[in-house]
């Protein structure tokens, strides 16, 4: 603790930037779940949240199967048995759900202000939707969106309100038994949005979730469930960032979309957990004819991330979309990548990765497209690029394309480079210190990708990317 | 079919060793470790990620004995002016056409492996198993090992250039058999050769298992060239696990083309040990009925400047179903590497099934690595142009097909082996 606090003292500008992260406050819990998974745990979960009775045998289903299936280690990386699942406290909740601001406790208050959360985004955001440990500490949203019968709130609330839009959904996308981390989340999980955007209605700006972990070996399994109806559209945003610990936490989230006909989602995501979170996310969309679903995502923290966004594309002339940025850095294994489930004709898919290693930094694409054997006309384009800054940076990829049907094409490429000693030169002769280059360049390699950010969000990137690249050369 | 001699039972073994003549006490070793590993590790699954999209339940060898009685002369089949040719059937040596003295003076070996061996066991010995492959086929090559009674061995001393191709054609006739054929290829220093090695079935229809390896080490500045034909018989299950290890300077050339079995496995690891050495993998397969054609590759990347280059192209027709697994890996401090890897399947039939898993892992900055797979249909517009011509359909999408393995068999670089090919593919079409 007292460590944090003299970096406090050091920091004196408050950006939201990755080292803003690196603090903590003393906070105490109003519930608390106690260490270690079992039925009890979620006896205590479901009876504190005074959830209905099929939501308790979902979670008690969820953590069977949890239990049965074995860590995928025959793929995934090593790092996954160092997690000791008995010591992360799986339900820790401050306070219950609040709307207004003055009722978010005064500590709460002052962790978002460090993050620069409420104020700098307010303007901008239709809805700010906060979540500090477990639960919804803080939620807001602007008169109009309300009365276009916009419905954003935590998925607990969700669950108990709207059952009529919620539970036809929830779990549908991604079942229980998808993977073993997916599992965990069903069982125990707590917070996260529920979001449902009424036929017709396209939300000019977009939604904005923060999240972040304040407690030392505390668990974040936050649950995601957005369904955009009919012909709308929306946009997500989701940002992240945590206190370094000495003890590495975990956080498993699950995001479920569901793209009725026609509706167009974009969900953003800048991870930045401290470089001792375990990350492992399931996401997946299930877009319907016509239906667009993008996944723009970009990993800049934690340890080790596992993160394969992924598009059912259920209905015809369905698109889906996934826009990766991975920057690795000492320590830290960024495997992400995408998947992409062909299920009916004339769909079409886009992916596009691009990777940096820093250091002894490893960044991995795994990749996944399918299309069986009944589709026609299918089209996926896959680009994957790496660069690699040091001469002992690390980069994979494990593309896995299986292709049957009439008509459909599918192309994958892709190179690993590093940034060329040409363009280094060049900018050097022109008075750009060496350091100053390699952040232009890597800036550069990236630039496409980060234009597909919102604006705001993009502009921290830049500067996220700036941060890491101190120090790397040379 | 001696029910007895089954690949699962030790007799088969015990039958084996016994036919053996005048074999070195390490061999022996060798063959009953081989055969102690291929009883322990267990058959492949699918789970395993070497197996992926593979279908593993053909592969118990449960229906397959194995038979040393010598095997008869089966085909005389020479493409073309070869330098020299050896000829076998059912593993066993059965003539062929010897080296030119010329070349003998120069010290060029080209001999059954059992008499090289007996004759030459310090040349034989350095490389034979050097390597053992992990791209998921140990317990197989561990079976390659225990049963092998011959195959070639061409040995290239120092700076001899071998101008015209060498031959071998190895023959499985038994119905219900199974033959464990091994190529070993060593070129010293500075030399060059090319070697046509065939792989066929008596008959069109016979079901039979083979195993074969082939290794081929090109020391610094060699260059060798390696064609492949695997041509078994439309019911045969085969695996052909192969290696090219290059040297300092050297070059590998390899290329395999893919027309028969029923269930083919084919590992081919390319490895870069010397600096500035290179490994070209190429590969043409037609699948077609419900063949399955497997593919996994590997390049290595262990010392600087290193350079190698993969294209395999895969043709399906009918249910046939291929399977491209190939992984680029650039170990730490193999800098200036350059490797590139594309797989391209060409589907010509709705039912038909390509897995592509193009990999890479770069442990080393100052490299270009690239991959790319691509899956489609014919051209709709070449194909229309030509049907605007009066040319029928089938015909024209056999031109397209003809016109896309072009690429690999203008590699091949010897007319009469391109002719060879180009016939083989032909037959093959005209079975539909």
């Amino acid at each position: 603790m007292s460590q944090n606090e003299t970096q406090e003292e050091k920091v004196p500008n408050i950006d939201v930037e990755r080292d803003v992260g690196n603090f903590s406050y003393q906070t105490t819990y109003d519930y608390d779940a106690g260490k270690g998974l079992t039925e009890a745990t979620i006896d205590y979960i479901c009876d504190v949240k005074g959830e209905p009775d099929w939501m308790r045998e979902f979670r008690k289903k969820a953590l069977k199967v949890f239990n049965d299936k074995p860590i995928p280690l025959g793929w995934a990386s090593e790092d996954l048995k160092t997690i000791d699942l008995d010591r992360i406290s799986y339900y820790m909740a401050k306070g219950r759900p609040t709307r207004s601001w003055d009722e978010v406790p005064e500590e709460i208050k002052q962790t978002f202000e460090r993050l620069g959360v409420p104020e700098k985004e307010r303007a901008f955001l239709a809805g700010v939707e906060a979540q500090f440990d477990s639960e919804s500490s803080y939620s807001s949203m602007k008169e109009e969106l309300f009365k276009q019968g916009v419905i954003f709130v935590s998925s607990s609330e969700g669950l108990m309100k709207y059952p009529e839009i919620f539970r036809p959904w929830f779990g549908k996308v991604i079942p229980i038994g998808d993977n073993k981390y997916s599992a965990l989340n069903s069982a125990v999980f707590s917070g996260g949005s529920f979001i449902y955007i009424p036929k017709g209605v396209k939300l000019k700006q977009p939604l904005q979730a923060y999240f972040r972990i304040n407690a030392e070996e505390m668990g974040q399994f936050e649950r995601t469930l957005i369904i955009a109806d009919e012909g709308s559209e929306m946009m997500y945003m989701e940002g992240c960032t945590a206190p370094q610990y000495e003890t590495s936490s975990l956080h498993s989230a699950v995001v479920e979309l569901v793209a009725l006909k026609g509706a167009k989602i974009q969900y953003v995501t800048v991870q930045n957990w401290s470089s001792n979170v375990f990350n492992l996310v399931t996401k997946r969309g299930l877009a319907l004819e016509d239906a667009e679903i993008r996944w723009i995502d970009c990993n800049i923290g934690s340890r080790l991330t596992m993160k394969y966004p992924a598009v059912v594309l259920r209905g015809e002339r369905a698109r889906g979309e996934v826009l990766s940025i991975a920057l690795a850095h000492d320590g830290q294994h960024q495997d992400t990548g995408s998947k992409m489930i062909h299920a009916a004709d004339h769909t079409s898919s886009n992916i596009i990765s691009k990777s940096i290693s820093i250091g002894k930094g490893r960044a991995s694409y795994r990749g996944m497209v399918q299309m069986p054997r009944h589709l026609k006309h299918c089209k996926n384009n896959t680009e994957c690029d790496a660069l690699l800054i040091n001469t002992n940076s690390r980069t994979d990829t494990y593309p896995a394309i299986t292709v049957r049907g009439e008509g459909n094409s599918v192309q994958h490429e892709a190179s690993v480079s590093k940034v060329s000693e040409e363009q280094i030169f060049y900018m050097q002769q022109r008075g750009i210190p060496e350091a100053e280059a390699m952040s232009l360049a890597v800036n550069g390699f990236v630039n496409d990708l980060v234009r597909e950010f919102p604006m705001e969000y993009s502009v921290e990137l830049r500067r996220l990317i700036d941060l890491e690249m101190e120090g790397s050369v040379g | 079919m001696d029910k007895s001699q089954s690949l699962l039972g030790d007799a088969v073994f015990e039958t084996h060793l016994k036919s053996l003549r005048d074999m070195p006490d390490w061999l022996i070793e060798l063959k009953k470790e081989a055969w102690v590993r291929y009883k322990a590790l267990p058959f492949p699954v699918r789970k395993n990620e070497m197996w992926r999209f593979a279908h593993v339940d053909g592969l118990a060898l449960d229906d397959f004995v194995h038979d040393d009685t010598q095997g008869k002369r089966e085909c005389e089949l020479l493409i073309c002016d070869c330098g020299a040719d050896l000829n076998f059937s059912d593993d066993a040596h059965v003539g062929g056409k010897t080296l030119s003295e010329e070349l003998a003076k120069a010290g060029v070996l080209f001999m059954p492996l059992e008499l090289a061996i007996r004759e030459h066991p310090e040349l034989v010995r350095k490389h034979l198993f050097e390597r053992m492959p992990d791209m998921g086929s140990e317990k197989y090559q561990a079976l390659h090992v225990a049963l092998f009674s011959t195959g070639v061995f061409l040995y290239v001393p120092r700076g001899v250039q071998v101008e015209l191709p060498l031959q071998s054609v190895h023959s499985a006739t038994r119905e219900g058999g199974s033959v464990f054929p091994h190529t070993l290829v060593v070129a010293e220093e500075g030399a060059s050769v090319t070697l046509f090695d065939i792989f066929r079935s008596s008959k069109e229809n016979i079901r039979h298992f083979a195993c074969a390896a082939a290794d081929i080490y090109a020391t610094a500045g060699a260059n060798v060239r390696y064609r492949l034909v695997q041509a078994w018989s439309g019911n045969a299950l085969a695996f052909h696990l192969n290696s090219a290890t290059a040297g300092a300077q050297s070059v590998v050339d390899a290329i395999t083309i893919n027309i028969g079995g029923a269930h083919i496995r084919g590992e081919q690891h390319g490895r870069i040990i010397g600096k500035g050495g290179e490994v070209i993998m190429n590969s043409l397969s037609l699948a077609r009925g419900k063949q399955e054609i497997d593919q996994r590759t590997l390049q290595t990347h262990d010392a600087e400047d290193g350079h190698s280059d993969l294209l395999y192209k895969n043709v399906l027709l009918d249910q046939a179903h291929t399977i491209f697994s190939g992984l680029i890996r650039v170990a730490e401090g193999a800098q200036r590497t350059d490797a590139y890897q594309t797989n391209r399947n060409l589907l010509l039939s709705p039912d038909a099934e390509s897995d592509s898993l193009p990999g890479l892992e770069i442990l080393a900055n100052d490299v270009k690595c690239s991959h790319g797979s691509s899956t489609g249909q014919l051209d709709d517009e070449q194909l229309f142009y030509m049907l605007a011509r009066g040319i029928p359909r089938r015909q024209a999408q056999e031109l397209l097909v003809f016109g896309f393995f072009e690429e690999i068999i203008a590699k091949i670089g010897n007319p009469h082996m391109a002719d060879y090919v180009r016939q083989l593919l032909q037959d093959s079409f005209s079975l539909q």
